[in-house]
């Protein structure tokens, strides 16, 4: 347990800030792991020299017990920016980590100098020291972390939106190419697009094409099935089409039962019954100018 | 996790289940869910609320609005004090019968929620739990 | 007390469902529904759900009772402009109302009806014509 009264840490960075600050520079300036080519001289100095003097003042408050308190907040949000910013520039987490970690050396140098003579207190204020800074290093990390998985969300989702699209074939009959595998996020996303486009285009049929859709196992049977129900609670019958011959295979075998939906091999053939059941038939031209059709362009 | 905002509801009557409703659905649109979600959620309460009433004779539900510093959430939880529930696994196995019966509710709830428990004593009473995170 | 209006549409009913149903308020609909079916001899139902941001399973079985009784009437019930999030929802609560016809909008129901009435007249059966399967047109033009 860390004692507020008892540390002398924030008295010591006090008194010698100027010092322990320019060690930390010639330390960090002459590392191997430097990155000259990602940060200006400049801005490094800027920034050892903020998070140097917020430290200062968090510790000052007298709160050392973690660093989530109110104190603590300025340094958080300080270095949640960098982490950010260091991130876009092509900053390992490690190497930003290590931006925190690297103020140990000096400050531990500081320390010792202040400290000599009383061992026990030397020993204690380092490990003060070291423990407020493994936390906030880690504290990049997960912003770093966070940040991570916010862009990866961003694109799944982009992904989802890009692989599902719903065209018109015709007049009340749309497709919908399915290409990939049939999660169940993924068919929230084909349910939601598909039943859009029936209420703004009023489709009567749709024709799901799984030509794209590697296997067919039980869960994606049920996701299929679950959006034809979908689809004809909104008034709208599917024709499920490109069913492969293992496919065929493997839906018999799982036990999966298609009864109420109809199944075609090729989209071609489905089309050709969409287009029959909201009464439209294909004929060649003359036939169709035979029979007193005007013809269009 | 400590809620950011909870709410004690009465489910003693029809009309109670439509306040119900309306409630958990601002609270959904608040939250920020999309219409769909918005929409299981509230069907949930709707199912869990009634299936209060008319088995459990009445009860309460508690509405949590909850965040684990990276999502939010909305928690639902119904309670009764009424014959409880002798088979929890029978329960959840859907049996759709138009005569009544459990019916659809508690498995419906399930699979329209993420996170679903339930705690039941036959005598004592009922407590069911749905969470849906954005 | 209220009750939800029922409208008369050439041979089809109309029923359009606006509010927040409870049980007093489903059970005097179906009253009412299956006593003006026998009254104006109606052989379509049509029942409009566009406004309903909700269907439970107590609102899913009163359509699933609305469409048996009716039947038994021999009346058609076809269910209106089911809102996309509520079809997503009743699949996901696993209500598929299998055995209710549904439509996008009012205008395609009465054609729906339209086209099932002509199915029956032309196979001579009533509606509970189960035994003569479904009517002429869809596979015919498979190879």
């Amino acid at each position: 347990m860390i004692d507020a009264a008892k540390t002398a840490l924030p008295d010591i960075i006090a008194n010698g800030e100027e010092e322990i600050l320019a060690e930390w520079l010639r330390l960090q300036l002459s590392a191997e792991s430097l990155r000259p080519d990602l940060l200006r001289e400049g801005e490094l100095r800027e920034q050892s020299r903020r998070f140097l003097g917020l430290v200062r003042v968090a510790l000052q408050s007298g709160d050392i017990g973690s660093v989530q308190g109110a104190a603590w907040a300025p340094v958080r949000e300080m270095l949640s920016d960098l982490s950010r910013s260091r991130a876009k520039q092509g900053f390992s987490p490690s190497e930003t980590a290590t931006f925190v970690l690297s103020l140990k050396q000096p400050l531990f140098t500081r320390l010792g100098r202040a400290l000599v003579g009383d061992s026990e207190a030397l020993q204690r204020e380092v490990w003060t020291a070291t423990t407020l800074l493994d936390r906030l290093a880690l504290h990049t990390t997960e912003v770093f972390q966070k940040g991570r998985e916010e862009i990866i969300a961003r694109q799944q989702q982009e992904m989802l939106e890009l692989s599902t699209p719903v065209v018109q074939l015709w007049q009340d009959v749309l497709a919908l190419p399915l290409i990939g595998t049939l999660d169940s996020s993924r068919t929230q996303v084909v349910m939601e697009n598909l039943l859009q486009q029936i209420v703004d285009t009023g489709a009567r049929i749709a024709i799901i094409d799984i030509t794209g859709v590697p296997t067919v196992d039980t869960l994606t049977a049920q996701h299929l099935l679950k959006t034809v129900a979908a689809a004809r609670l909104m008034g709208a019958d599917c024709i499920i089409s490109g069913i492969r011959p293992q496919i065929a295979q493997t839906i018999v075998h799982l036990g999966v039962t298609l009864n109420d939906v109809t199944t075609k091999a090729t989209m071609a053939d489905a089309f050709q019954i969409a287009l029959a059941r909201v009464g439209m038939a294909v004929v060649p031209r003359a036939v169709a100018i035979a029979a007193g059709t005007p013809s269009r362009v | 996790m400590t809620p950011l905002k909870d709410d004690l509801l009465p489910v003693r009557s029809s009309d109670d289940i439509v306040r119900v409703r309306q409630q958990v659905r601002a609270w959904a649109v608040e939250i920020g869910f999309s219409l769909v979600d918005q929409t299981k959620i509230v069907t949930a309460a709707s199912e869990l609320a009634r299936n209060t009433l008319d088995y459990g004779g009445g009860g309460t539900v508690r509405l949590e609005s909850l965040s684990n510093g990276i999502r939010r959430g909305l928690r639902l939880t119904f309670e009764d004090q009424g014959p409880g529930i002798p088979d929890i696994d029978l329960a959840l196995t859907d049996k759709f019968t138009t005569g009544g019966g459990l019916g659809l509710g508690l498995g419906g709830a399930k699979r329209l929620s993420h996170d679903f428990s339930i705690k039941s004593e036959v005598g004592v009473g009922t407590a069911v739990s749905i969470t849906r995170w954005l | 007390m209220d009750r939800i209006p029922i409208l008369k549409l050439g041979n089809c009913l109309l029923v359009t469902i606006q509010v927040d149903m409870h049980d007093q308020l489903v059970m005097t609909l179906q009253d009412d529904l299956t006593a003006a079916i026998v009254k104006h001899r109606a052989r379509g139902v049509i029942i409009d759900i566009s406004s309903l941001e909700l269907v439970d399973s107590f609102i899913g079985r009163m359509l699933a009772n609305i469409a048996g009784m009716s039947r038994i009437l021999d009346a058609e019930t076809v269910v209106v402009g089911m809102q996309p999030a509520v079809a997503i929802t009743l699949v996901e609560l696993g209500l598929t109302l299998n055995d209710v016809r549904t439509a996008l909008n009012v205008e395609r129901g009465m054609a729906l009806i339209r086209d099932a009435l002509e199915d029956h007249a032309a196979w001579g059966q009533g509606a509970a014509g189960g035994a003569y399967g479904r009517g002429p047109g869809d596979d015919s033009a498979e190879g």
